[in-house]
């Protein structure tokens, strides 16, 4: 399966959307080229605030400034924005509910920077903050239209933001909308929920496992927190062998235990089987090394659905199609983080 | 046009050549080391330097990208670290950058670190934490030259399975720490001061850093921290480049003047041409009952004047054209020559 490569689909998209928006403004912490918003501060030079290699500073500054009425959007590496300065984030955002946007690049295991570079379980720590807006971004689409969802929210939003080359899945014409998952496929054996660059991955093996006469039930779920869309609870509670999720985060506090909460609340005595890294940490390598390595890809969703099933689907790895993975030296990035 | 750190320093009256700390002795300093097996061998601290620009030139040209600037920057102040100015035990040979055995668990699990690289834990011998982990092309590179890395150990950067990471870690060769998160590493070294104090031992705590770590608070919580207990044996020697990912300093947030800051939080401050192994060297024998830090004001294109040409920016080298990858093929052949 091949998708259309929009080449950084933020950059340009982000600096056409601020046009009419004289209180949105930007704060980086020296990663700005690499978050895609150095063409947003030449064209908005008195919207621009570099803060420095300072992260703890620029939160606090940034909810000053939502608390005069701009709307600050951070750009930096994702576990820059919530690993140091969750204090901040906590006390100076959080807690007052204060309209900042924190966009973060580089989630889960899709960098080779190594484990300090690696957002594994930023669901998990944010989902537990009160006030919190978490949404994922699983492709180009979603990445123009996350705009609007989180510029709606009167209250902080934490966006897993995708950057360099990204394929575009869904139509154009079909934004992200809060709170609600997309349908793409229906089936009433297997109720699978994916969230950001896993999606496409399940994309991959989907067809095939059908093709062995499985019904999926696959749905793309964008809004991480909050996790009540009644569509997806209709799905996770119906399926007849079993739930999957997969996520590019720790099976811990993400997706997968969002699933589970809901599950458990409804009565569902449905099995449930998490895909994602099983806490662990993760080290520095390629991102197709690393989710072969931690278990992120096709071949996982085979073999929990087979679990599920209790039968092998006879699906060769060799046929589930290569793993679409951007160059580490692609030209659409500022370095080779 | 392009002005280095250095450059600027010396046009700036308030900091004129008389005002560094310390006189340059034109001597032409070496050192014995057993680059090649047990053969002791004089290595002049020059063509270390030399050998470090060189290594990480050509790992650049056959990767189309590197660490480049950061090896201009800092070939001499590494030859000093690795070429006697920390007094680090002596290995028999080059030791071969491990497998990735796994991140650290429990129980002594995978616990081992770059430190056996550095000689180990002796009492009475000097401790070196490498901080900024994205020079860790240039450090391998600067080990390499001095026998503590074997000479093909770059082959192994930033591949799948390998401990030779693009941004070190403490399975890395040289990394005592996990401070690809910045700033991190002075906190643990004035720890690490603190416990050998206690355990009375007379080696010294070194610790390399890069400009860009003087942005984030932790520095100045650790040089707080370690003036108030005195510790006089931990040494801060700094790579001033004044740059960064976003380039200059002083157009991103400015840490100047580091000197008086510095002074000021009661650490003893030494301000040297952090290419001028001589000074260096002085700067590294002043005895003093306050922590030690030596500045190092660096050109980010010392020794590869071709990277002028990328002005502002000069965090990563990534080649735009073929021109300009031949300009460098170019530059490297005289390099060598
Ligand atoms: C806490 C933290 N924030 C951001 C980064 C991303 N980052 C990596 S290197 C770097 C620049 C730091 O400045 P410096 O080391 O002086 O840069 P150089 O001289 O190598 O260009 C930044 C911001 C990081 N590694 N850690
Ligand atoms: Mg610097």
């Amino acid at each position: 399966m091949s998708y259309e490569i929009v080449a950084r689909p933020h950059q340009q998209n982000f600096i056409d959307w601020s046009a009419d928006k004289p209180e949105v403004v930007v704060l980086t912490a020296d990663l700005t080229n690499s978050c895609e918003v150095g063409k947003w501060r030449d064209a908005y030079p008195d919207r621009y605030f570099s803060m420095g290699m300072a992260e703890q500073n620029m939160l606090g500054v940034a909810a000053g400034m939502a608390r005069e009425g701009l709307e600050p959007w951070l750009h930096t590496f994702a576990v820059f924005l919530y690993r140091r300065p969750l204090d901040q984030l906590q006390m100076s955002i959080a807690y007052p509910a204060l309209k900042v946007r924190l966009v973060g690049f580089l989630p889960g295991i899709m960098t080779p920077g190594g484990v300090t570079h690696q957002a594994i379980e930023d669901f998990a720590v944010l989902r537990a903050i009160p006030n919190m807006t978490i949404l994922e971004v699983g492709d180009a689409t979603e990445a123009e239209s996350v705009l609007d969802v989180a510029h709606a929210i009167d209250g902080p939003v934490y966006i897993r933001q995708l950057r360099g080359e990204v394929s575009r899945i869904f139509p154009q014409d079909e934004p992200m909308v809060l709170n609600r998952a997309r349908l793409l496929s229906t089936g009433d054996e297997i109720t699978l929920v994916t969230s950001g660059i896993m999606t496409e991955e399940a994309l991959r093996a989907i067809p095939l496992i059908q093709a062995q006469g499985v019904g999926i039930q696959h749905l793309h779920v964008s809004t991480i927190k909050p996790f009540n869309d009644p569509e997806v609870i209709r799905a996770i509670t119906s399926a007849k062998h079993g739930v999957v999720t997969m996520e590019n985060h720790s099976i811990v506090g993400g997706v997968g235990s969002a699933v589970a909460e809901i599950m458990a609340e409804h009565g569902s005595t449905s099995p449930l089987k998490r895909i994602g890294i099983r806490d662990t940490y993760a080290h520095g390598a390629s991102q197709k090394h690393l989710m072969a390595e931690l278990g992120l890809n096709a071949q996982s969703l085979v073999s929990a659905i087979e679990q599920l099933l209790g039968r092998s689907l006879n699906i060769e790895p060799a046929t589930l199609a290569a793993a679409r993975v951007v160059d580490v030296h692609s030209s659409a990035k500022a370095e080779a983080l | 046009m392009y002005k280095s750190s250095l450059d600027i320093l010396m046009f700036n009256c308030l900091y004129s050549q008389d005002e560094f700390d310390l006189k340059p002795a034109m001597l032409q300093r070496s050192v014995v080391l057993k680059v090649n097996g047990s053969v002791p061998q004089q290595k002049k601290l020059s063509d270390i330097a030399t050998g470090i620009r060189q290594r990480v030139l050509a790992h650049s040209l056959k990767n189309n990208g590197g660490y480049m600037s950061q090896a201009c920057s800092s070939a001499e102040l590494l030859s000093c670290i690795y070429g006697g100015l920390v007094n680090l035990p002596e290995l028999d040979t080059p030791m071969l950058p491990g497998e990735f055995a796994g991140t650290p668990g429990l129980d002594g699990l995978n616990r081992t670190t770059g430190i056996d690289f550095h000689g180990g834990r002796h009492a009475d011998m000097d401790r070196l934490v490498n901080s900024p982990a994205h020079y860790a092309l240039v450090i391998y590179a600067a080990m390499i030259e001095t026998g503590r890395l074997a000479e093909d150990a770059l082959d192994h950067f930033n591949k799948d399975g390998s401990t030779v990471e693009m941004i070190g870690a403490e399975h890395s060769p040289g990394f005592e720490t996990t401070t690809g998160s910045l700033s991190q590493a002075i906190s643990q070294a004035a720890g690490i001061a603190l416990a050998r104090r206690t355990r009375h031992e007379t080696g010294n705590t070194w610790v390399f850093m890069s400009d860009g770590e003087f942005q984030e608070g932790q520095t100045w919580e650790a040089l707080q921290a370690a003036s108030f207990y005195g510790l006089n044996k931990l040494k801060v020697i700094v790579d001033v480049n004044a740059a960064q990912c976003d380039g200059p300093m002083d157009q991103v947030m400015t840490i100047e003047p580091l000197q008086t800051r510095v002074e000021s939080f009661g650490w003893k401050v030494a301000r040297v041409d952090g290419h001028d192994t001589d000074a260096i060297f002085a700067a590294g024998s002043i005895e003093s009952d306050q922590p030690l830090m030596i500045l190092c004001y660096t050109d980010g294109t010392r020794g590869l004047p071709l990277l002028q040409e990328r002005y502002p920016v000069l965090h990563y080298l990534r080649f735009t054209s073929d021109q300009e990858k031949s300009k460098y093929e170019q530059a490297y052949e005289e390099m060598t020559r």
